[in-house]
């Protein structure tokens, strides 16, 4: 379970001054559930999704993961938080199972569950054959394989998804759908920003659609559908951020 | 602080380090094969050119002296030179290393003498050239010896002894112990090389533990798992601390090494005089240095390099890029490099106050260490501060890392 509220982050920049990234946002996001953060670039989603991380501090308000408050007790929260973004990267140097071992041990496990961890992970997600080679030398989709594996060694209740697509092949892309579906087929809580309007009528649940900082509408696909008389997402969104996408 | 975590960290970084092939080299390639190979490839040769050179009977060409038969006779007989016919190009032969010098006998040289006129002999050389000097020297000792004849021909018609002309001599004979003549001559530049070693060392793993890490997106990664920030610090600053110990040990074993077969090999390889001088005293230096004062070197970089390490993990750390943290770093070496400088030069002596500036009372006291003199208050001073500054230094670095504007600065 997430529920953030009134998730504020101001950053402070020399040359355009006070940035409200994140203002005043709202919401809850329940196990079972793909609660889909819907904006574009620079609309603040991932620093929402750091917030809930742990990896920055809210300027204002708050936010509870899996029982947890962001602020209060970070390192509780990010072991309950299994969190994958295009922009987590793995270890070049380290093979798969090194890697897996690592965030294993990280995590609190013992040997004999971070073996055992291993191979329930390689045979769900198809590691074998390069699980002993080192990762700069894999293609794209043994590298998400691997970060999955990575993101879930600790079994996390709670996902955390930041455009996990971004820059993929097709293929590779696929790989993670199907991965963040299975998540919320195990009942966790899974939260998956994206500016994919077409991810969003596959994967999501509920989605907030973030603009400028602000949540400006939230609700299942079709109850937003009713709320904006559209059925496509692309047209709901523009019509959500009152038309000001391109302009922005 | 979590000690299984800060292990866990260490381990990865050290086993990610091993496998890096720039670290390997950096660390222990360089400093153990490629420059003791230099120094070894450098003195080698120079001990052949040295000898192939000392080896060399020097050709002269004699300006002048048609009048000065006696004089000219003795210079043919010499066998440590070999005259040859003096062309009008002399000048422009000894530029072109033809001939080694040439001599002029001022005219009327043999009848000066008898007459106990002084003249001037001039010998023309090619200064700095090696072989001229050689010929300088042979021609020197001619003149030297073709005086003190002359000079012991006039004493004796006159029935005086030596000595009236050189009526007392005058010695010097060195006091100091071994230890400390080593000591005061290359005291100073022990801690010098351990120094930039030391810098040196850490530098690229802690540019690759932290703007490294940002760059290949392996930061984030790092930060969302549940490690508290401080153990994760620890364990990276462990690693870097390795690296620059590392580098040392590596380094100073390998000079020590170098200098003691180097020195064997050279003596081996030589035999001429030059090369007995240059071998002796490239292995008599270690022997000459206080093997406790030494230790007590290693002992009192401990600290530097603790200090080091949390700097430039944090400088580092603040730095988007690779190349962002290298042209931050970069500068420092010469910021630590003055200090020790300093400490290397005459006249500047260990007291109160400078045993609280970093670097150079390092610097100070280690070349009193070398030398087997122990201040042992000047001792405890000069650590009890470094290690005040490596905390401090480590406190920085950590504070660093719970900075979310320098861990996420775009």
């Amino acid at each position: 379970m997430i529920e953030a509220r009134h998730l504020t982050k101001v950053f402070q920049d020399k040359k355009r001054g006070e940035i409200r990234a994140v203002d005043d946002v709202t919401f809850t996001c329940r196990p079972g559930q793909i609660y889909g953060l819907l904006g574009a670039n620079g609309a603040g989603k991932t620093t929402t999704l750091r917030m809930l991380a742990t990896l920055l501090r809210p300027t204002s308000g708050g936010a509870t993961v899996a029982g947890h408050e962001v602020t209060q007790e970070p390192q509780k929260v990010r072991a309950q938080v299994g969190f994958l973004a295009a922009s987590t990267a793995l270890y070049g140097r380290l093979t798969a199972r090194e890697t897996i071992a690592y965030f294993g041990r990280l995590n609190g496990l013992t040997a004999g569950a971070i073996a055992e961890r291993t191979k329930q992970l390689a045979d769900e997600l198809e590691l074998h054959e390069f699980l002993d080679r080192r990762v700069d030398k894999y293609s794209t989709g043994m590298k998400q394989r691997t970060s999955i594996a990575r993101t879930l060694v600790h079994d996390p209740p709670v996902l955390i998804f930041d455009e996990p697509t971004v820059g993929l092949d097709v293929m590779a892309a696929r790989t993670i759908v199907r991965f963040v579906r299975d998540c919320r087929d195990r009942d966790r809580t899974v939260i998956y920003s994206t500016h994919i309007m077409s991810e969003v009528g596959k994967l999501c649940d509920v989605v907030g659609i973030i603009h400028r900082g602000r949540l400006l509408a939230e609700g299942s696909l079709e109850q937003l559908r009713a709320r904006f008389g559209e059925s496509d997402m692309e047209e709901i969104f523009v019509k959500a951020v009152g038309g000001e996408t391109e302009a922005a | 602080m979590n000690g299984s975590n800060i292990a866990t960290v260490y381990l990865k970084e050290l086993k990610d380090m091993l496998r890096d092939r720039r670290t390997l080299m950096s660390m222990i390639v360089i400093p153990t094969l490629l420059m003791p190979g230099l120094m070894l490839l450098i003195g080698t040769v120079t001990v052949k050119v040295i000898k192939k050179a000392s080896q060399e009977t020097p050709t002269i060409m004699v300006l002048g002296g048609e009048d000065s038969p006696a004089v000219r006779s003795a210079l043919a007989e010499n066998i440590r030179i070999r005259l040859v016919a003096t062309t009008p190009d002399w000048r422009q032969r000894i530029s072109d290393k033809k001939v080694r010098a040439a001599v002029e006998i001022p005219p009327g040289f043999d009848t000066a003498l008898e007459h106990g006129e002084a003249r001037t002999v001039k010998i023309y050389n090619y200064e700095g050239e090696v072989r001229s000097g050689f010929g300088v020297n042979e021609l020197r000792r001619f003149f030297n010896e073709y005086r003190d004849k002359v000079l012991t021909a006039r004493l004796t018609a006159r029935g005086l002894p030596d000595t009236f002309v050189r009526p007392f001599e005058v010695k010097t004979e060195n006091v100091a112990a071994a230890e400390k003549v080593g000591g005061n001559a290359i005291g100073g530049m022990i801690p010098y090389f351990f120094i930039i070693l030391c810098f040196t060392g850490a530098m690229y793993p802690a540019i690759d533990l932290t703007a490294g890490e940002k760059e290949r997106g392996t930061m984030e990664t790092i930060l969302c798992s549940p490690i508290a920030r401080l153990d994760l610090v620890l364990g990276k600053f462990l690693m870097v601390l390795t690296a620059s110990l590392a580098t040392v040990v590596f380094s100073v074993l390998s000079m020590a090494a170098t200098v003691v077969l180097g020195g064997t090999m050279l003596l081996k390889s030589a035999g001429g005089a030059a090369a007995m001088k240059g071998g002796v005293a490239a292995g008599g230096v270690i022997p000459l240095l206080n093997p406790l004062g030494m230790l007590g070197v290693v002992a009192m970089i401990l600290p530097v390099a603790v200090m080091f390490a949390a700097v430039q993990l944090a400088v580092a750390l603040y730095a988007k890029s690779y190349k962002e943290a290298q042209s931050y770093l970069s500068p420092f070496i010469v910021v630590i490099v003055m200090p020790a400088v300093i400490g290397l030069l005459p006249g500047v002596e260990l007291n109160a106050r400078l045993a609280l500036v970093p670097i150079l009372n390092l610097s100070l006291v280690s070349k009193e260490m070398v030398s087997g003199v122990f201040h042992w208050n000047y001792i405890a001073l000069i650590f009890g501060s470094t290690c005040a500054y490596a905390a401090l230094a480590l406190a920085f670095c950590v504070r660093m890392f719970n900075r979310e504007d320098v861990l996420f600065r775009t």
